[in-house]
Order: C-alpha cells, then sequence, then structure tokens
C-alpha cells in the first residue's frame, strides 16, 4: 500500500472533510489503487519538458482599470446561509 | 402536428413563415415533457411559466412584423452548472441546492439576446465529475433510447433532453468529454469548442483550464447556430481568445475532397466494443467514399493522457471546491466553530465522486507529492498536446470513436470508478490539448443504441469540423432518428 490512514487523515484535513472511519479503508484502497494506476506517467521522460497550465498561448491579459458596476450588496449577500447587518454571518473565530 | 422532434433551424423557418407561433411550439415540447419526462428525468429545474410568457412574447413581435434571430421563440435547455439569474444552479449538488445566481453567465446573456424560449436547468453528474450523470445528488437521469441505460454525462440531462424531444437545443460543459460522450450516447450532435472559444464566465468551474461550453442540438445545422451565439471573447474571462467569430454557418457546405483524415492507432484499443469499432470505421469509409484521404497517425502519449487528465482535473478540481465553506453561498452544516462548521457543511453535503476527487487532487498537490504527481502531469500534458501538434502538421482533422462501447445499463460502473474514467480514453486527451471536437451520430449498436464518431480539430477549427459533420450528416439519416420511449413517440 502507498496511502497510509495518516496520509489520508492528513489530506482531509487539508481537504475540510471528515472521512467516517469506516470510509477509510475504502477510500484508502480507491486512492492506492488510483495512484498506482497514474504511475505510468513515471515511465514519460519529461527532463527536458516544459509544464502546461493552459492549452493555449495566454499571457498576462490586461484591461484598463475602471470603475464598472458590479453587484450591489444585498445581491451578493442574498445567497448567505447567515447574515447579519449586510454581513456574512460565521460561527465565532476567536475565544472570548 | 407534433413539433418537439425537429431541429431549430426548421423550426425557425416554420416561425418566420407564419405556419406556428412559438407557443404552440412551446406547448407541444411541455406536452412532450408531460409524456415522457417521468421516464428519462432530464430536468432539475423546469421554468414553465417563464417559457410559456418567453413564447407569448415572441409571437407578439412575429405579429407586429418584427424580424426574429435564430434561436427567437424556440425552446430550449441549459446545463445547471451555468448561471441563470434569478433560476436556480444547483451543480446537481446538495451544496448549492436552493442557489440562486444574482447574474447571468456570459453565454446566458449572449443567449438571452436572441429571446428564446428557456425551458429550464438540466441533470449532470455533481459539479460534472463524471460520465454517467448517476452522480447527481438528486436523481439519475436516464437514456431516451433504452431508460435502463445512462445518458453518458456529465451533460446528460441536456443530451437526454434533447435526444427525448424534450428541448429542441441545449447546452452542456466539457472537461473531459462531457458534451461529446452523452451526445454519443444519445445519438444528438455535441461540440466542444476550442478552449477560450467561448467565454467561462459564470460557468461553475470543475476544472478551469480544461472547461469549455458548448451546444448539444438535433444536428450540424443548429450546432453551427448556436456557436455563432455563443463564441466570442468575454473580457470577464481573460482567457478566452480574442481570434474573431467567423460565421459558422458558412461552414455548412457539403465538400470533403482532398480533405485530410487522420486515423489514430492508439484509439482503436483493445477492449474497445466491436460494433463501436465497425461503426466508426464505416463512417470513415463514408467519407474516403466522399472523397476524402483517409491515413493512420499515431499520439504516442495517448495511454498517458487518462493518468495526466484524472491528477490535472481533481488538482483543479481541489482548489475551485474550496469555495464551498457554507459562508457566503450554498447550504451551511453547523458546528462549534468556523472550522468545524465547513468542514461539517462539506462532509455531508458533497457527494463521494466529488470527495473522492477532491482527496485525489489535494493529495497530488499536497508537499511531497507535488512534483511526482501534478508538476509531473501538468509536463506529460505538454506532450499530448505536441503530440496533436505534429500530427495536425499532416492531417486536417482527426477521427476516432468519441467512447469506447454504447450507453450502458445504470449501476454498471458505479462501484469502479478507475473503469469509469478509461471510459474517457478518446475523450480527455482534446480537452488537455485545448482543442475543438464534434460527436455526431454515426449509427447503432444492435441493441438499437446510439454510436457517436468524433472529429478533432486544430484549435480555432471549428469551420473544418463543421464542414466534415455536415458533409457526413447529409449522406445518411442516424441523425433524424429519435428515441421510441416505449411507444410514446407522436
Amino acid at each position: 500500500m502507498k496511502v497510509t490512514k495518516d496520509d489520508l487523515d492528513n489530506v482531509a484535513v487539508l481537504s475540510r472533510l471528515t472521512i467516517p472511519s469506516e470510509e477509510a479503508p475504502q477510500y484508502i484502497e480507491q486512492l492506492d489503487k488510483f495512484l498506482t494506476y497514474v504511475d505510468n506517467l513515471a515511465q514519460v521522460d519529461t527532463e527536458e519538458v516544459r509544464p502546461t497550465t493552459y492549452a493555449l498561448p495566454i499571457q498576462n491579459v490586461f484591461r484598463d482599470d475602471v470603475v464598472k458596476p458590479s453587484l450591489d450588496r444585498e445581491a451578493a449577500l442574498s445567497n448567505a446561509p447567515l447574515k447579519e447587518d449586510g454581513y456574512f454571518k460565521v460561527p465565532k473565530v476567536l475565544e472570548d | 402536428m407534433r413539433l418537439y422532434n425537429k431541429p431549430a433551424h426548421v423550426l425557425h423557418d416554420m416561425l418566420v413563415s407564419g405556419e406556428i407561433t412559438s407557443v404552440q411550439l412551446t406547448q407541444d415540447v411541455l406536452a412532450r415533457i408531460d409524456e415522457v419526462e417521468g421516464d428519462v428525468r432530464a430536468y432539475l429545474t423546469l421554468t414553465r411559466d417563464e417559457a410559456l410568457a418567453q413564447a407569448k412574447a415572441v409571437d407578439a413581435k412575429i405579429a407586429a412584423g418584427e424580424p426574429i434571430s435564430f434561436l427567437e421563440g424556440i425552446p430550449g435547455a441549459i446545463k445547471d452548472n451555468i448561471c441563470t439569474k434569478g433560476v436556480k444552479t444547483t451543480c446537481a449538488s446538495k451544496i448549492l441546492e436552493h442557489f440562486v445566481p444574482p447574474y447571468d453567465a456570459t453565454v446566458m446573456t449572449k443567449i438571452n439576446k436572441e429571446n428564446p424560449v428557456i425551458l429550464g436547468k438540466t441533470n449532470m453528474d455533481e459539479f460534472a465529475m463524471g460520465g454517467s450523470t448517476e452522480n447527481s445528488g438528486f436523481f439519475p437521469t436516464h437514456n431516451p433510447w433504452n431508460t435502463e441505460c445512462v445518458p453518458g454525462g456529465s451533460s446528460g440531462g441536456s443530451a437526454a433532453a434533447v435526444a427525448a424531444g424534450t428541448a429542441i437545443w441545449a447546452i452542456g460543459s466539457d472537461t473531459g468529454g462531457s458534451i461529446r460522450q452523452p451526445a454519443s450516447f444519445c445519438g444528438v450532435v455535441g461540440m466542444k469548442p476550442t478552449y477560450g472559444r467561448v467565454s467561462r464566465y459564470g460557468l461553475v468551474a470543475y476544472a478551469s483550464s480544461l472547461d469549455q461550453i458548448g451546444p448539444l442540438t438535433r444536428d450540424v445545422t443548429d450546432c453551427a447556430h448556436l456557436l455563432n451565439i455563443i463564441s466570442g471573447h468575454d473580457e470577464m474571462d481573460s482567457t478566452s481568445s480574442d481570434v474573431p467569430v467567423p460565421d459558422y454557418t458558412k461552414s455548412l457546405v457539403s465538400d470533403v475532397k482532398g480533405l485530410k483524415i487522420g486515423l489514430p492507432r492508439e484509439y482503436f484499443v483493445k477492449g474497445m466494443d466491436p460494433e463501436v469499432e465497425k461503426t466508426v470505421r464505416a463512417a470513415i469509409d463514408q467519407f474516403r467514399s466522399m472523397g476524402a484521404e483517409v491515413v493512420d497517425i499515431s499520439l504516442p502519449h495517448t495511454d498517458y493522457a487518462i493518468s495526466t487528465y484524472y491528477l490535472i482535473a481533481p488538482a483543479e478540481a481541489a482548489t475551485n471546491l474550496e469555495r464551498y465553506d457554507g459562508v457566503s453561498y450554498g447550504e451551511r452544516v453547523d458546528g462549534e466553530d468556523l472550522v468545524e462548521m465547513m468542514t461539517n457543511t462539506r462532509s455531508e453535503l458533497f457527494g463521494e465522486e466529488v470527495k473522492r476527487r477532491i482527496i485525489i487532487g489535494n493529495y497530488a498537490l499536497s508537499a511531497g507529492y507535488y512534483d511526482a504527481y501534478y508538476l509531473k502531469a501538468m509536463k506529460v500534458r505538454t506532450l499530448v498536446q505536441q503530440d496533436f501538434t505534429v500530427a495536425f502538421r499532416d492531417v486536417d482533422v482527426i477521427m476516432a470513436p468519441t467512447a469506447p462501447t454504447p450507453a450502458y445499463k445504470i449501476g454498471a460502473m458505479i462501484d469502479d470508478p478507475l473503469q469509469m474514467y478509461l471510459q474517457d480514453a478518446c475523450t480527455v486527451p482534446v480537452n488537455l490539448a485545448g482543442l475543438p471536437g464534434i460527436s455526431i451520430p454515426c449509427g447503432f449498436s444492435s441493441q438499437n443504441m446510439p454510436i457517436g464518431l468524433q472529429i478533432i480539430g486544430k484549435p480555432l477549427g471549428e469551420e473544418t469540423l463543421l464542414r466534415a459533420a455536415y458533409t457526413y450528416e447529409q449522406s445518411q439519416n442516424f441523425h433524424q432518428q429519435m428515441a421510441n420511449l416505449g411507444g410514446k413517440e407522436a
């Protein structure tokens, strides 16, 4: 196995996901199978190859810095699960 | 006379001549929805009242003698990952179950200028992750040709609606085959344009360097018209191309004499359904008989494209889906503190496949694995792209199957994600290279399930694709056949 329970726990925290312990073995097995499958990339010589992020050559797209109308506050908040006084409201972040 | 089974260009002419009204047409398609939607389930949201109001407005305009644009008064459907102002846009995810966008995607702004009739939002794999529409957070869509089979995905609702006659045209999105493969499974025309040809502003992002919006239609003529409407530069999407948009309907010319077609030997793989291979080769023979030249080519890095895609797409997805944190939009599941609230929200409301891809993506991006997986995949992506660049020095288009099999039974692959990923072997390289690709109907299996021919073009080579596809379409009638749906055909 390439993937350990610690690996899964670590990546779950990074992903802000809880993996229930009874589902962990299946996740580990599937991630392991997947990583074994993509190991075929190791056979490819990429020593002199530059990475591609976008398929088309797009570089530094600029536009004029002009103020234009944008969503008003009410519209921007219209889908908020919880809001108050024109702000998004979240559970307490800092201790008292 | 039933109208739901006609292509948009025919209906447009009937509207212009006064033979039909938009209300008649819209009512006919809504009646078709009443007849078959219970079996197909292509829609997540139906906007019947708005649709009829739009139709009435168009009829008033026609009655006043005003000219109408191509899509005006013609009912269509939009994939539910494209933001529609004031109409729920869920991405088939519980986490966006009640999300109502406060703005329109650029494609919607462009489409709405045409005054079409919008019937609703179509089902999909959650966040476009999947190839069967079984990963919808709400319910699966069924293939109109055999409701025990999947419609393909992730734009399965859009393809099924066009095939079932519950929409005349539809819009989808394609990240690794999500327009072309369901088009193939449902027997309709589906095009993924060149990366950058259509603005992605307002398309809920899955994998931003691969996503592209495109049309699903009854025939190639409608495809060209839709492409005219949705293409073009948009300052809201800095990856959109500023190359001028040609009139794609000028490419609807029946002539492939001298067209050079490349057949990549790597795409006719072992394990491919023999009926698919036979049908696709017969279509290519048809091109040869119409004067095209067919040569064998090689795309040597094809074997690595699936691995490359399934590292890059989840890595981009893991990043894009960070925004679903229960704060600014979407649903929330409470927790003791901020991090617990975010974790609970994501854990309870994302589906299995979405979580699996987020885990894969964050693993590939995490410290210690980045070079071996993500960076390596981006380098191999360069090689996949170079394969095409080299091939296109000698050929005008590349032809291959769209999918290695016809539509399979619902549930057949759901427990084996890796097997499902291999279904995408013929489509993902096209997204990695940013090329245009179209799937057109080219025949049926012995079980009477549609089979699609994929035509792949050079960057911004949509005109050549359309000409080739149109020429083929003129030579047969596969595109005119419609799903029977248990005898519910008119």
